[in-house]
C-alpha cells in the first residue's frame, strides 16, 4: 500500500493498481472504518484507494497513515451483497454501429455480451450520480473516443475500457454510447441523491422502449 | 423584522455559498462552497457570524442591493470598489446599511471574487447539509441558480455575537493576494513526469486558461509529459493539479469533479487556495514547491488571523 499526502489536509492511500472486486471491497470497508474516526472529515473509496480528508487540528499525515495501516491489516468484514438493480436499456446508441464495426460484432452480439454479467458499482463519483460499473467483458473493451462529445444526453448507457456507465446528467463525455435508459440515477430530492451506491450490483436488460 | 436586501442588479455571477457539503461526495455531488474561504469566513466573522453561514460570492462584478431595514454587512475578498449611496466604503470592514441605502460596486480593481456577509447570514435553500449553490445540480442557495434582478435576500435572524460597524481586518493578516505564487507540495504521481517536465512544473509561469471556472483552472504553459496511462479513478480534493493526456495541467477548484483518474503532479496547499480563488482567466501564476511542514505553518498562520476576529 502506498500512502501519500494529497495536500496539507488530505492523503491518498493506494491499495493496488488493479481493477478487482476484492480490492474494491477492502477500499470501501477501509473508508467506512475511517469515517468513524473523529479526526477524519471525509473518506472516499476509489476503485482501489481511499482519499482521506482529515482535521489538521487533531491528526497529522503520520498519525493517519499509521491508523490506515492498522485498519487495513484487519480482516475486512464479510461484504454484504450490494442491492441488485435491474436496468432496462434501449440499445440504439449513436456509437453502437461503430463499436460493432471496430470489434467485428453484430448489434445482437453486443447486447448479449453487455447484458450477460452482473456489474459491480465500484465507485460513485465524478459528477452527481455517476457510477463506475465493471468489469466489462474483454470482448467489448475499447479505448475512449479520441474526441469527447461536448454534450452527452442524460440516461446514455456507455462503455470504455473494462467499464460501463450511465450518464446521470447532460455532461461532456468521452465514452462510447451504446444505448439509453429511462431510469433516473440522480435524485436531487432524495438523500443520498443517487440511485446507486458503491458495492451495489447492476443487471442490464434489453428493451424496445 | 429580519432585514431584506432587494437585488436590483445581480452582477455577472453572484451565488449563495457557505463552506460546502463534504458529506455529499460519496454520491458524486461536488463539495462546493466558497472559493475563497478566508474572505468568506472573515466577512462572516466581521459581522459576528459563525464562519460557516452563507454569504454572497460575487464573481468579476458586484451586485446592486437595496436595503429595506437597518443591517450590518461586511465585504471581503476582491476589490470591486464598493459604494453606499455612491460614497466609497472600505472592504474587510463591517458597516451599517440604513433603510433605503443602496450598495453598489463601481468596478473591479483587483481580484476575482467579492464576498458579502450579513449579520445572521443569508437565507438560502439547504440541500444535502449546505446552502451552497450547486449550478450543475440546480440545487442550494437561491433555488440552485445565480441571483437575478428582482430577487429578495433575507437575513436568517440574529448573528451569533453582536457586532458593531467599523470592525476591520488589517491587510497584514490577510493572504498575500497580490503575489500570484501558489505554494504547492509534490503530488502523489509527480514521479510519472519526465525529468524535463518535473523541472518545468515549479519553474515556469502559467496563464489561467479561458475555460476556467469554479470547477477548475486550465493552466496554459509548456506541455508536460507523464509516463504511464490513466489510473483507476480515485477521490479528488480541491487544490490538486491533475495532468490529462493533453499535457495541460488543471488546478481543481471548489466545484471540482469528486473522482478522476489523471495523475496528480502537485497539490496547492490550503493557505494558497484563497489566492488561487482570486485569479481570473488571463492572470499569471507560478507554482512554488514547498515542504509539508511549511504548508502546515502557513495554514496555521491564516487560521490564527481569523481567530483574532
Amino acid at each position: 500500500m502506498r500512502i501519500q499526502p494529497l495536500g496539507d489536509t488530505a492523503l491518498l492511500a493506494e491499495l493496488s493498481a488493479r481493477l478487482d472486486t476484492a480490492i474494491n471491497t477492502r477500499a470501501i470497508a477501509l473508508a467506512t472504518a475511517l469515517k468513524k474516526r473523529r479526526d477524519v472529515r471525509q473518506a472516499i473509496a476509489g476503485y482501489a484507494s481511499v482519499t482521506v480528508h482529515f482535521d489538521p487540528e487533531h491528526a497529522t499525515h503520520e498519525s493517519l497513515a499509521a491508523a490506515i495501516k492498522r485498519l487495513a491489516a484487519r480482516r475486512p468484514p464479510m461484504a454484504e451483497p450490494g442491492r441488485l438493480h435491474r436496468i432496462p436499456v434501449v440499445y440504439d446508441g449513436p456509437d453502437i454501429e461503430e463499436v460493432g464495426e471496430r470489434l467485428r460484432l453484430s448489434r445482437a452480439k453486443i447486447i448479449e455480451i453487455h447484458t450477460r454479467p452482473i456489474y459491480r458499482v465500484f465507485l460513485v463519483g465524478f459528477v452527481p450520480g455517476w457510477a463506475y460499473l465493471g468489469p466489462l467483458a474483454e470482448e467489448l473493451a475499447l479505448p475512449r473516443r479520441d474526441v469527447p462529445r461536448t454534450q452527452v444526453p442524460a440516461g446514455s448507457v456507455a462503455i470504455a475500457g473494462r467499464q460501463s456507465g450511465i450518464y446521470p446528467l447532460p455532461t461532456p463525455g468521452g465514452w462510447h454510447l451504446i444505448g439509453r435508459t429511462s431510469v433516473r440515477l440522480f435524485l436531487p430530492d432524495s438523500d443520498p441523491p443517487c440511485l446507486f451506491r458503491a458495492g451495489d450490483r447492476i443487471k442490464f436488460f434489453s428493451t424496445q422502449q | 423584522m429580519t432585514p431584506t436586501l432587494h437585488v436590483e442588479n445581480p452582477g455577472v455571477l453572484t451565488t449563495v455559498q457557505d463552506l460546502g457539503r463534504p458529506n455529499a461526495v460519496s454520491a458524486g455531488v461536488q463539495a462546493g462552497g466558497a472559493m475563497d474561504r478566508f474572505a468568506h469566513s472573515a466577512a462572516n466573522l466581521l459581522v459576528g457570524n459563525d464562519p460557516g453561514v452563507a454569504t454572497l460570492e460575487c464573481t468579476v462584478s458586484g451586485p446592486t442591493l437595496l436595503a429595506d431595514e437597518r443591517c450590518l454587512i461586511a465585504i471581503a475578498g476582491a476589490d470591486f470598489d464598493p459604494r453606499v449611496n455612491g460614497a466609497a466604503m472600505p472592504s474587510w470592514t463591517s458597516l451599517v446599511l440604513e433603510p433605503g441605502d443602496r450598495l453598489t460596486f463601481a468596478g473591479r480593481r483587483s481580484g476575482a471574487r467579492v464576498y458579502i456577509a450579513i449579520a445572521g447570514g443569508f437565507e438560502g435553500d439547504r440541500w444535502l447539509g449546505s446552502q451552497s449553490t450547486n449550478l450543475m445540480a440546480g440545487r442550494g442557495g437561491m433555488h440552485g441558480r445565480p441571483l437575478k434582478a428582482g430577487d429578495t435576500l433575507n437575513a436568517m435572524g440574529e448573528a451569533r455575537k453582536s457586532a458593531l460597524a467599523g470592525r476591520h481586518m488589517p491587510e497584514p493578516l490577510r493572504p498575500a493576494y497580490s503575489d500570484h505564487t501558489l505554494h504547492a507540495i509534490a503530488g502523489p504521481h509527480l514521479k510519472r513526469l519526465d525529468p524535463e517536465s518535473r523541472r518545468l512544473l515549479f519553474q515556469v509561469s502559467y496563464k489561467v486558461g479561458l475555460h476556467s471556472d469554479r470547477m477548475g483552472y486550465r493552466l496554459d504553459g509548456p506541455q508536460l509529459v507523464a509516463a504511464g496511462g490513466e489510473l483507476l479513478s480515485f477521490g479528488l480534493t480541491v487544490g490538486v493539479v491533475q495532468l490529462p493526456p493533453s499535457g495541460q495541467p488543471i488546478l481543481l477548484m471548489a466545484d471540482h469533479p469528486t473522482a478522476g483518474g489523471y495523475p496528480i503532479v502537485a497539490c496547492v496547499v490550503s493557505a494558497s487556495l484563497p489566492i488561487a480563488a482570486q485569479l481570473l482567466p488571463g492572470d499569471e501564476l507560478r507554482l512554488a514547491d514547498i515542504t509539508l511542514e511549511r504548508a502546515q505553518k502557513m495554514r496555521q498562520t491564516l487560521a490564527a488571523a481569523l481567530d483574532v476576529l
